[in-house]
């Protein structure tokens, strides 16, 4: 596989929402590339006829009675909001302004 | 129980009480819960500047609830078997009331309105929870040092790490600052630190221990379990704080396997132990490997059959796990994007809410946090699914069987749970390939979901530090662990002439 390079780091960054900064750009291509170099053996098995197995347990949809049951309050589900209004959790603005 | 349970005056003796002890001397009314609990804080109070075993110290709420237990023994009501007892929170799992931060600046001063399902049992219980104990932020990590509120010490040896993420869990315990403690299991977070600390720690079954409420890292690897200075102390916990929890879809509807009764009645007798080659070899230091050679030599003394066992998938493990926890982690990290819950930065009237999530990513996460979530995010990326993601499945497929295989020949399995002793805080720190080595031998129960426990083996003669012995049971056979664990534990106790734990230096 080939190395990763600054720019693919830029890349990753944003789709992982992380501003990062200049220097830790070189930091983490550095050392993101060292280990995908020491994990990439696993594609060793990829030809194999093996079904991947994605968790422990056999995962079946748990559903539950549709009835009305306490839950948070509004006051609660809001008391670690960064910043809220009108019982609403208040966000940074999402559209431009045209 | 040991002399020190006349003499209830002394804080000393108080602290150095087992889990089992307390209950026991509170349920006979030896010993108050008020008092019990009164010994560990001032305990804290003395030795935790140096530890940092403590994120947070919930002095108000614990005795409110060593009170409560106090007044029920009063009213003449029954007592269950840890009532009283206190307890370390891993901080990863939410307090109602009570700060909880997964060791990250991205929830500081967070009050979470709930409680856990494993915080609701204890409290249920009427185990008292002193605090909430150090970490690798958001469980990344194998020895506590990326914890954004600073490392915690090894109470071996305090300029050496207490392994990880569950290092401030473990020192608690080995400190003598709390008689038990819950950890979180993604790769070995529980039973390492177990290993480096001289105690004892349990990874359940995957699905054994509800997951609600514990913030999540890798969801198909995560698993919350107890530890403890005993084998018996830990079945204890164990049996507090698992069964199924109709608020965990992926929560086991089985019955909780007898793991006290099994750890009152510790046996080896005619049971087939596999030992496992891929356990062994490069890496391992020296000490570590004697000390398990003398343990295998142990349980055969003590009329168990070794099955020498091949597990060649077990080598990919580690690869398998750098990309499938980190992949998952890129997924349920993606909630903290600033808006909800937690830190926000950025948010000035210049900035978008994209950029406002960015920002405060940057801000709140540390540096093994980003590298996880920058390598999950590759890993998942379109043309390079298959080679990482998809791959490092199929290995955990082929080591499900390497499993099933070593199950049909044998009832446990054996290993060191950790290559090393306790390394010194910082000498892995920059060097993350360096650092994940130390969950080699753990990681491969991760993948599989299947049981495993570390308890003491003796120390390393090179540098006199604890060494780990593990045993890994098939899943849902999670009282093997304790039979086998408890038979080990009286046998080494009764060659040293005490626990292990004896050994270590007083604070």
């Amino acid at each position: 596989m080939p190395g990763i390079t600054r720019e693919e780091v830029a890349y990753l960054a944003r789709l992982a929402r992380l501003e990062l900064k200049a220097e830790e750009l070189d930091h983490f291509a550095g050392q993101l590339d060292d280990i995908i170099g020491a994990v990439a053996r696993v594609s060793e098995v990829a030809d194999q006829d093996v079904p991947p197995t994605s968790h422990p347990l056999p995962l079946t949809n748990v559903m539950r009675a549709d009835e009305v049951r306490p839950s948070l309050t509004p006051e609660q589900a809001l008391s670690g909001a960064p910043a809220q209004e009108q019982r609403r959790f208040k966000v940074p603005q999402i559209l431009g302004e045209d | 129980m040991t002399d020190s349970t006349n003499t209830t005056s002394s804080n000393v003796d108080i602290i150095k009480l087992t889990a089992a002890e307390i209950a026991a001397a509170i349920a006979a009314g030896e010993l108050t819960a008020v008092e019990v609990t009164e010994a560990h804080l001032a305990r804290i109070g003395a030795v935790d500047e140096k530890v940092h075993a403590f994120l947070h110290v919930d002095r108000e709420g614990a005795l409110a609830q060593a009170r409560a237990v106090d007044e029920k023994r009063a009213r003449g009501e029954k007592l269950g078997p840890l009532a009283g007892v206190p307890l370390a929170l891993k901080d990863i799992f939410t307090t109602k009331g009570v700060p909880t931060t997964v060791g990250s600046k991205m929830l500081e001063g967070w009050i979470p309105p709930y409680d856990a399902t494993v915080t609701a049992r204890l409290k249920a219980a009427d185990v008292v929870i002193l605090g909430k104990t150090n970490m690798d932020e958001f469980a990344m990590g194998s020895s506590t040092e990326n914890s954004a509120y600073g490392p915690t010490g090894n109470p071996w040896d305090l300029s050496r790490v207490p392994g990880g993420s569950g290092g401030g869990s473990s020192a608690a315990l080995a400190s003598y600052q709390a008689p038990l403690a819950i950890g979180t299991d993604t790769g070995g977070s529980i039973r390492q630190p177990a290993s480096v600390t001289g105690t004892v720690g349990v990874k359940p079954t995957y699905g054994g221990v509800s997951r609600y409420g514990m913030v999540a890292f890798s969801s198909s690897l995560d698993q919350g379990g107890p530890c403890a200075r005993t084998v018996l102390d830990a079945a204890l916990l164990h049996e507090v704080i698992a069964g199924h929890d109709p608020l965990d879809s992926t929560s086991v509807d089985e019955p909780v396997p007898a793991v006290v009764e099994a750890a009152r009645n510790g046996s080896v007798d005619g049971m087939r132990v596999g030992v496992v080659k891929q356990f062994r070899g490069e890496g391992y230091q020296a000490g570590v490997v004697q000390r398990f050679d003398e343990s295998v030599a142990l349980l055969k003394e003590l009329g168990a059959e070794i099955v020498e066992l091949d597990c060649p998938s077990f080598d990919l493990a580690l690869s398998a796990y750098y990309l499938i926890a980190p992949s998952e982690c890129s997924s349920n990290l993606a909630r903290f994007d600033g808006l909800r819950y937690g830190l926000r930065i950025g948010d000035d009237g210049t900035h978008s809410a994209e950029e406002v999530t960015a920002l405060t990513r940057e801000a709140g996460f540390g540096d093994e946090v980003k590298r996880r979530i920058m390598l999950g995010t590759y890993a998942l990326s379109s043309g390079y699914y298959d080679a990482y993601y998809g791959s490092a499945q199929k290995v955990r497929t082929l080591i499900t069987r390497d499993f099933e295989k070593a199950f049909e020949q044998v009832d446990v399995i054996v290993s060191p749970t950790t290559p090393t002793t306790a390394f010194p805080i910082g000498e892995r720190a920059d060097d993350p390939m360096a650092m994940y080595l130390a969950d080699l031998c753990t990681i491969p129960t991760n993948l599989a979901g299947n049981a495993a426990m570390s308890l003491p083996c003796g120390l390393a003669p090179e540098d006199n530090l604890p060494v780990g012995l593990q045993i890994i049971a098939p899943a849902l056979k999670d009282d093997r662990l304790y039979k086998v664990g408890a038979a080990v534990e009286a046998a080494f106790v009764e060659r040293w002439g005490h626990p292990l734990i004896e050994e270590a230096p007083s604070l």
